[in-house]
């Protein structure tokens, strides 16, 4: 249907036009209500459902909190006990290195003080006892002198028993000081061991004293944690992104390690399992290297777990400690197995590359050139095989932190997502909303004459009924 | 358990039944012409098979055949081979190889009197089809004029699905000179047979192009 069919008056286009308008004018009018009530139910529908969807998405997101801070308290609550624990541990390790002895610390320093408390009293100084002889001199002294020879003599004899006497006493004296002293000479060590054993035990008590402090700083996390409070949580959250950056990116260089590895060990494997059979879409020497690196990684992931620096698998983290053990010995052994396989593997690899190298320069018609130093190279490529096993074996610690901070992390980004989901709703439901209104308004002004001369009409009537209304009364 | 055991069969047969080495390989199937006109051009042809030894993979499979005056014979074949699936015995398989296409080169010294070229191609499939290869090639090195000798029979439809049919160095002939649509006529017919029999049809006349042989 064209537009010229609707122009029943070909000599009057404006006016064919004109009544068609006036028609459709009328037919609006005439529709009015239903099409209001149309508009403005469709309008309402899909705001509802809008913010129906909204509020929907607004309890997940709530939901998800209460799921996201309950995973990150007890995570948080995880990495404290198991920091508090490892403070016990070294405590526990303190104290049975150092204080475990004090009981034999403490009878040898009762032993020293009792030694050095025996050299002491050995040492005291005793006066010498007073002469007997001091008495004699002085009943002598009261003799009066009979100017004889005898007297003279006599006093004389006694002088010389005197002197003998006094030198005697001082020798002995003497003696006795030189004894003195080197009893105190030989306390000398008694005292330094003494002191020493002394700055030994304080040493302990300050280290234990540092660690008491520490363990009080992790218990004063922990109640926070354990109270929920918002400002461990907001730690919790902030070092837990903070973890899985760090930690996605130490996978990523480990990622870009068993590439190398890959690299290293997938033209070889061709050599053993054939270089032109597939599985799937995959050559199978390509899946083979990568079983061999998967293995490597799941060895190191167990033997991180029986070392207990990471705990991933719950049943080896509470298994036996001898069976405990045993697994180190079995997955380290297992490892250093594939590392030297891998490293076979590498040294046939670039046997491997030579050979084909020559056969090209054979095919290309080129004199074989010899190789002026392969066998850097050669160790090179042995050592690398060697070492990214033990290196692929230590991904298990970015990955334990991965695993659990992606928790979270994947929550809030979740959280974030549905956020701007609702949002998103919420605007829809508005836009279509008023968008209905304005078309309503539309609507009315397309058919405004007729609503005119309605409330013209309608003012009349009104006008004619009070009238009326007045005339009764 | 036994669920498991079933789950684990299975498995085990789903692994096995993907583990396929042949519908990937590549087979290729080389025409040399050894017609009067075309000897000449021998050394081209080896330069080609180096190529192709370069870079064909272990489990890949390889021939090289003379077209003369009745190709459609096994005696044709100079050498042929199915790469081994190990690189180091493979890489002495394409020496051997080399070293026999070697020894044909240097032999060969007078050409044939006819060319039956429909004969090779006819030989090239049939070689092709049995190694099972997923990717199939026929090289013709020549210069597509078919010459057939009294009593021979070619003039039928021949089946090629899956193959390629790549024509190498296409040479123009004195005639051709003459009439180019001779030349440009004599390839529409190949490309018309080829593409007839469910194969598909290349040329590549530019040598300096020859990576793009096993495109």
């Amino acid at each position: 249907m064209s537009f010229e069919s609707l122009i029943f008056m070909p000599n009057h286009p404006t006016l064919s036009v004109l009544i068609w308008a006036g028609g459709l004018v009328i037919l609006l009018y005439l529709a009015r209500i239903p099409a209001h009530h149309l508009l403005k139910s469709l309008s309402r529908a899909v705001y509802s459902a809008m913010r129906l969807g909204s509020r929907s998405i607004q309890s997940a997101i709530r939901h998800l909190q209460q799921r996201n801070r309950e995973v990150l308290l007890a995570a948080g609550a995880e990495t404290v006990e198991r920091l508090t624990e490892r403070e016990f541990n070294r405590v526990h390790a303190v104290v049975k290195q150092n204080l475990q002895e004090y009981p034999a610390l403490h009878r040898t320093m009762a032993d020293l003080t009792n030694r050095i408390d025996e050299d002491y009293k050995q040492s005291a100084e005793v006066p010498p006892s007073p002469a007997g002889w001091v008495n004699a001199v002085d009943s002598i002294s009261k003799i009066t002198s009979m100017g004889d020879s005898l007297t003279a003599k006599i006093m004389g004899e006694i002088k010389k028993g005197l002197d003998q006497d006094h030198k005697k006493a001082m020798d002995e004296y003497r003696k006795s000081g030189k004894r003195r002293h080197e009893l105190l000479n030989k306390m000398m060590p008694y005292w330094r061991n003494l002191v020493q054993a002394m700055e030994k035990t304080g040493k302990t008590i300050t280290g234990l004293q540092d660690r008491s402090s520490v363990i009080d700083k992790r218990m004063t996390e922990y109640e926070g944690i354990l109270a929920k409070t918002d400002k461990a949580e907001r730690i919790l959250s902030s070092s837990s992104l903070v973890q899985f950056a760090v930690s996605g990116l130490v996978l990523l260089i480990a990622i870009g390690g068993a590439v190398v590895n890959f690299n290293l060990i997938a033209l070889p494997m061709s050599e053993m399992v054939g270089g032109g059979s597939y599985i799937g879409p995959f050559k199978t020497s390509h899946i083979a290297a990568l079983v061999i690196i998967l293995v490597e990684t799941a060895m190191g992931l167990y033997l991180m777990e029986s070392l207990r620096i990471t705990r991933l698998f719950p049943v080896i983290a509470t298994m036996d400690d001898k069976l405990r053990h045993r697994m180190i010995y079995v997955t380290l052994t297992i490892l250093i197995i594939l590392a030297g396989i891998e490293s076979a593997l590498a040294f046939m690899r670039d046997l491997i590359a030579a050979d084909m190298q020559a056969l090209r320069q054979s095919l290309a018609g080129v004199e074989n050139a010899e190789a002026s130093s392969r066998l850097i190279p050669t160790i090179g490529q042995m050592v690398m095989g060697f070492i990214l096993p033990f290196a692929l074996a230590f991904v298990a610690i970015p990955l334990e932190s991965f695993v659990h901070s992606a928790r979270t992390v994947l929550g809030l980004f979740l959280i974030g997502f549905l956020s701007i989901l609702s949002f998103l709703l919420r605007l829809i439901g508005n836009i279509v909303r008023y968008t209905g209104e304005l078309l309503i308004k539309i609507y009315d002004l397309i058919i405004f004459p007729l609503i005119w001369v309605e409330r013209l009409v309608r003012g009349k009537e009104q006008c004619k009924i009070a009238t009326t209304k007045e005339g009764a009364k | 358990m036994r669920k498991y055991i079933y789950l684990l069969l299975l498995c085990a047969a789903v692994i096995s039944g993907c583990a396929d080495s042949s519908s990937r390989a590549t087979s290729v199937y080389m025409l040399v012409d050894c017609s009067g006109t075309y000897t000449s051009e021998l050394k081209k042809a080896k330069a080609i098979v180096g190529y192709l030894l370069g870079t064909l993979q272990p489990g890949d499979a390889l021939a090289v055949a003379k077209i003369e005056s009745g190709s459609f014979t096994e005696k044709d074949i100079i050498a042929k081979v199915t790469f081994d699936k190990r690189p180091s015995v493979s890489n002495n398989q394409k020496r051997a190889f080399q070293k026999k296409l070697d020894e044909f080169v240097a032999a060969a010294a007078k050409g044939s009197a006819y060319t039956d070229i429909t004969g090779g191609i006819l030989q090239g499939a049939e070689f092709l089809n049995e190694t099972g290869a997923g990717k199939k090639y026929i090289l013709i090195f020549s210069d597509l004029k078919e010459d057939l000798a009294k009593g021979l029979i070619r003039d039928f439809p021949i089946r090629m699905d899956g193959v390629t049919v790549i024509a190498l160095n296409v040479t123009k002939l004195r005639s051709d000179n003459v009439d180019p649509r001779e030349y440009t006529s004599r390839l529409d017919a190949w490309q018309k047979r080829v593409e007839k029999g469910g194969g598909k049809w290349r040329v590549i006349n530019d040598l300096e192009r020859i990576e793009k042989i096993l495109e």
